[in-house]
Parts: C-alpha cells; sequence; structure tokens
C-alpha cells in the first residue's frame, strides 16, 4: 500500500496535525512502508472468526447512578491553559 | 549500610524492626541518586523534600506492619498521575501539566506506606522501545552508558538496576516493562489484562495498557503486585477476581518438580543473537536439573503479532490522543486565532514525530474504507493468538520465551527506522494482545556485548502466583547479578 504524500496531508489534517514538507515526505515513506508489513495479515482466512477487542473475561456491569462530587470546580480548572474561574475559554469558534 | 543490596522485603522488615529509620532508607536512595543520575537521566523529578518530609512523619508515627510498603521509596514512571507532582509522558504536551488526582496505583502505593520518591523518563507517551522518543532526556542503559536502557519504562529500568530505589513502576502496552527490564537486567512483570487498575494511568492503548512492578527481586515484584492488584470501581476493565497472597504461595515452591514449561518453537528457531542464544541454551539445562520438564510447542499465529498489534494499538492511540485539545489542560499553541488552527498548532507542536505517525496510522486504519482490511482484520487475528497461548496451557504450565530477539543497541543506531524498531518487539507483544501475564527476568551477562540477558515466563490468565513461585526458585539457583558495569 502507497502513501502518497497528498493522503498524508488528508490524514494528518483529520488527525488535526500539520506537518511540514520534509515531514510529510518521510512519513509518505515510513508510512508506505509500515503497511505494506501489514499486508501480511491477508494472508490468513479469518471469515468465521469474531473479533476480538478486549482481553476481558468478566462482565462489566453498570453501576448506581448515583450523583456526587469528587472534584473541586478549581481543581478540574487548574491545569487549563486560559479559564475565568468557571468555564475554559477558547479562540473564537466562528470565523 | 550499603542500599544496593537491599530488597524491598528487606528494607521493610529492617523499618518495622527499627534497625533503620524511614528517613534513612530514603537519604540513601536520594545519596544514591546524586551519584548516579548525571550518568544514567533516568528521572524527570525528583520529590527531595516531600519524600524526607514524609519519612520524618513516618519514623514519628512508629511502624506499621499492616502496611506492605511501610517506608520503601518508589519511582513512578510518568505516565502515572501523581496528585501535585508533574505527570509529563515525558511530552511537551503535558510539560506542565499537575494532575490534582493519584492514579489508584500511585493511590494503593501510597495508602501501604510507599513513599513517591521520583518520576522516571520514558518514551513520549509509551510510544517506543529504546527511551530515545522523551521528549526531555535520552536515558542510558547502566550496564553500558552508550547503550539504551529499552522502553518505553526505560527510566524506571535504569533508575531500579542503578538502585536509586528498590522499586519502579512501569507500564506496558507491548512489552514497555519486560524489555527495559530484560536490557537492564531486572525483574519486570506485565500482569494479566485487567488484574490492575489503568485508573490514572494515561491512556495509549487502552484494551493491551497495564502497570507492574520492576524490581531487583522476584520476591520483590509479588510483594508489589499484591499491593498494586485489585478491582477498583473506577476501571471497570479491573477484574472482581480476589488476589492471592503471592508471598505467601511462593513458599510451596522448592524445585520445578512437576512444572512443565512450554517452548514455542516458533520463537525458539532463528534470529536470535548469539549471546540471548547461548545464555538461554545454558537456562533450559539449568531448568532441567530443577526439575522442570521442557516441552516444544507451536504458536502458529506469532508471526503475525507485530502487524496486529501496531494496527490495534495505533488505532487506540489515534482515538485516545484525540483529547489533547489545548482547551482543558496541557500544552496550547500560542497566535491561534480561532479553534480548528488552535487545535491543529496545539498538536503539532505539542507531539514529538513518533506520536505524530503513530496517530496517522490509527487515524487512517480507523478511515471509512480501511477499517474493515485492518483494524477489524487485525482484532480477528488478535483472537487466533489468544487462542494460540490458552490452547498449549492444555499442555504445559507455563511459556518461556525470549524477551527480545536483540540486546540493547546503542543510542542512535535505530532511530530512522521505526519499522526495524517495532520488529523487536516480537516475543512481548503478543501478550498484550491476548491479556497474559509475562514477566521478565535475568539470566546472565552477554559474552559478546556485557550486558545483561533476560527470559521471559508467560503464565495463564491470573496466574502470577505461578511465575512468582518458579521464578523465585529460579533466582536463588542462579544468584544476583554484579553491579552494573557502567556505573
Amino acid at each position: 500500500m502507497k502513501i502518497s504524500k497528498e493522503q498524508v496531508k488528508n490524514i494528518a489534517y483529520l488527525a488535526r496535525l500539520e506537518l511540514d514538507e520534509q515531514s510529510v515526505e518521510l512519513f509518505s515513506k515510513q508510512l508506505s512502508q509500515i503497511l505494506e508489513y501489514m499486508e501480511k495479515l491477508s494472508e490468513i482466512d479469518t471469515k468465521d472468526i469474531s473479533p476480538l477487542y478486549s482481553p476481558i473475561d468478566h462482565s462489566t456491569p453498570y453501576r448506581e447512578d448515583q450523583v456526587h462530587q469528587e472534584y473541586k470546580r478549581e481543581e478540574v480548572l487548574q491545569n487549563a491553559p486560559e479559564e475565568d474561574g468557571e468555564h475554559y475559554i477558547v479562540p473564537k469558534v466562528v470565523s | 549500610m550499603d542500599i544496593k543490596s537491599y530488597s524491598a522485603v528487606e528494607l521493610r522488615d529492617l523499618i518495622l524492626k527499627k534497625q533503620v529509620s524511614v528517613k534513612e532508607v530514603v537519604s540513601l536512595c536520594l545519596d544514591r541518586i546524586d551519584e548516579t543520575e548525571d550518568k544514567i537521566d533516568a528521572l524527570l523529578y525528583i520529590d527531595r523534600e516531600g519524600a524526607l518530609k514524609k519519612a520524618e512523619e513516618m519514623d514519628k508515627q512508629g511502624p506499621d506492619p499492616d502496611k506492605l510498603l511501610y517506608g520503601i521509596p518508589v519511582v513512578i514512571k510518568d505516565v502515572l498521575t501523581t496528585k501535585g507532582m508533574p505527570s509529563t509522558c515525558a511530552s511537551k504536551m503535558l510539560k506542565n501539566f499537575i494532575p490534582f488526582y493519584d492514579a489508584e496505583v500511585v493511590r494503593r502505593i501510597k495508602e501501604h506506606g510507599g513513599i513517591i520518591l521520583a518520576k522516571s523518563n520514558m518514551d513520549e507517551f509509551a510510544m517506543g522501545s529504546s527511551t530515545e522518543n522523551s521528549a526531555f532526556k535520552i536515558t542510558k542503559n547502566p550496564w553500558d552508558l552508550e547503550r539504551v536502557p529499552g522502553g518505553s519504562s526505560g527510566g524506571s529500568a535504569a533508575s531500579t538496576a542503578a538502585c536509586q530505589s528498590p522499586i519502579s513502576i512501569g507500564t506496558d502496552t507491548g512489552g514497555s516493562i519486560r524489555q527495559p527490564a530484560a536490557f537492564c537486567g531486572v525483574v519486570g512483570l506485565k500482569p494479566t489484562y485487567g488484574r490492575v487498575s489503568r485508573f490514572g494511568l494515561i491512556a495509549y492503548g487502552s484494551s493491551l495498557d497495564q502497570a507492574g512492578p520492576i524490581c531487583r527481586s522476584v520476591k520483590d515484584a509479588a510483594l508489589v503486585l499484591s499491593v498494586i492488584a485489585g478491582k477498583d470501581k473506577k476501571d471497570s476493565t479491573s477484574s472482581p477476581r480476589p488476589v492471592e497472597d503471592y508471598l505467601a504461595k511462593m513458599k510451596e515452591f522448592k524445585n520445578l518438580q512437576g512444572i512443565t514449561i512450554g517452548l514455542p518453537e516458533e520463537d525458539w528457531k532463528e534470529g536470535l543473537d548469539p549471546d540471548i542464544e547461548k545464555r538461554s541454551q545454558d537456562f533450559f539445562k539449568l531448568l532441567k536439573s530443577l526439575g522442570a520438564n521442557l516441552v516444544p510447542i507451536s504458536l502458529p499465529h506469532t508471526k503475525y503479532a507485530i502487524a496486529t498489534y501496531y494496527i490495534i494499538v495505533m488505532a487506540e492511540a489515534s482515538s485516545n490522543l484525540a483529547r489533547y485539545d489545548g482547551v482543558r489542560y496541557g500544552y496550547r499553541a500560542k497566535d491561534a486565532n480561532e479553534l480548528i488552527d488552535m487545535y491543529v498548532k496545539t498538536r503539532s507542536e505539542g507531539f514529538g514525530p513518533e506520536v505524530q505517525r503513530r496517530i496517522i496510522l490509527g487515524t487512517y486504519v480507523l478511515s471509512a474504507g480501511y477499517y474493515d482490511a485492518y483494524y477489524r482484520k487485525a482484532a480477528q487475528v488478535r483472537r487466533l493468538i489468544r487462542e494460540d497461548f490458552l490452547n498449549s496451557f492444555d499442555k504445559c504450565d507455563l511459556i518461556l520465551t525470549p524477551v527480545s530477539p536483540i540486546v540493547p543497541f546503542k543510542i542512535g543506531e535505530k532511530v530512522e527506522d521505526p519499522l526495524q524498531m517495532y520488529l523487536s518487539d516480537i516475543f512481548t507483544t503478543p501478550l498484550n494482545l491476548s491479556g497474559l501475564p509475562g514477566m521478565s527476568m535475568p539470566i546472565g551477562i552477554g559474552d559478546e556485548v556485557k550486558v545483561p540477558v533476560g527470559i521471559q515466563f508467560i503464565a495463564p490468565p491470573f496466574r502470577e502466583d505461578l511465575i512468582f513461585g518458579s521464578c523465585n526458585v529460579i533466582e536463588q539457583e542462579i544468584g544476583k547479578l554484579p553491579e552494573p558495569f557502567g556505573l
């Protein structure tokens, strides 16, 4: 599977990343190589195999839906790059 | 006293008998950090004052025999949150992040009287096998300062090998506890998936991540697991199974009579570094002399493990790392004039190249049109890999494999070729895919490259007791490694 430079840029943007030209070039080469290696899996017939998404073997029932406060607002806001004591502040959303 | 020669179990005994104070133990570890840290760069943050203050308080109160880690200094990998202490994941993205809560692992260690001494270096967001992907520093292998300590828990492994503290905590998504433990000549356990809570373990591959102990003895690993294991209501994947008294069960093992150890023929056939091959052959003889029965087994899908693992882990990473958006915590790029622009700049400036590579690949394999061919397919092969192991345990009690096909390489030697780096995770990733427990322990020093060689024991789910019991017998027989040659 060849990943073109254009594809690298597009996928990067989907993940909200922007690469410089040099990285686009390098990633296009490296990602193609890695995906080519992953093609290996097509050798195996997995027609009737159900996918395994997690190795846990216990059930995970819902817990009681009880409201309780574990953390204070100040604590939750303390690592924010910008806040006003009540809200997170972000740049304007609509340009 | 020479702090280097004491295990956590022994130190705790001395503290309980009041033959040494907690403050002395903490001070000796801090001295040891001062002696070694310039050489190995294992730590990102050292809490000198906090640790000494805590030690003084504990000495004033007097020892508590119910606390399993009473007075023991512990180094924590910087991917686990520590309340009021930086938790950076060795990333520019979280450089100034100071969590307001402890990871459940950290909370339990503190509850049992452990003292958080320092936070250790790692590959950024735990993505790597050499600790060269840290945004802040490159950790060196204490046995040979020109070589890598392994990764991603390279800081924890190097620190413990250098005796900066008796024990450290690492995390393992594809081998990140076991491989650095092998490279640094220490014991490293990845518990069964679900045995240890992931609350506060900053997520990378959520269906694969587990925290576990890195120690200088099997007994210490058993002690630490008995503290950190168990159900946590804040992590629904943590198992409700009762936790065994691992140290008590260990005493039932006197030799390896009656224990059958499976050797996967695919893993032992070729392509191993000669030093690893040689030490392993010696080790097979030792196992037989202790009464173990060695049988060949087959794990036919292991050869697909790397492809399967990297598809799944990159998919999970791309999803997990979407949270770094410069809004609630972490780095935010300056001079962005609207929201999307802020996201893009923040993420492009905050993440290093390996993290970006994995996010992009993960986004690709999850995208419409490719999801079935990559992610779903990998999840199906994942089941086959797990079944190989579970079927094999009909024929044996434990499985024995190398930890890595290669010995610690020189710093910088492999950074240009990510795929080559991924391929060296062949023996460790199958366990994360299958959820099985595995422990790496040192079995000697190489002849060509004078660094430790490790080996990996794998048990059925939740049978860590079997690993500890057997490996403790083996460790008594092998004896201790010398002090690291690079220090």
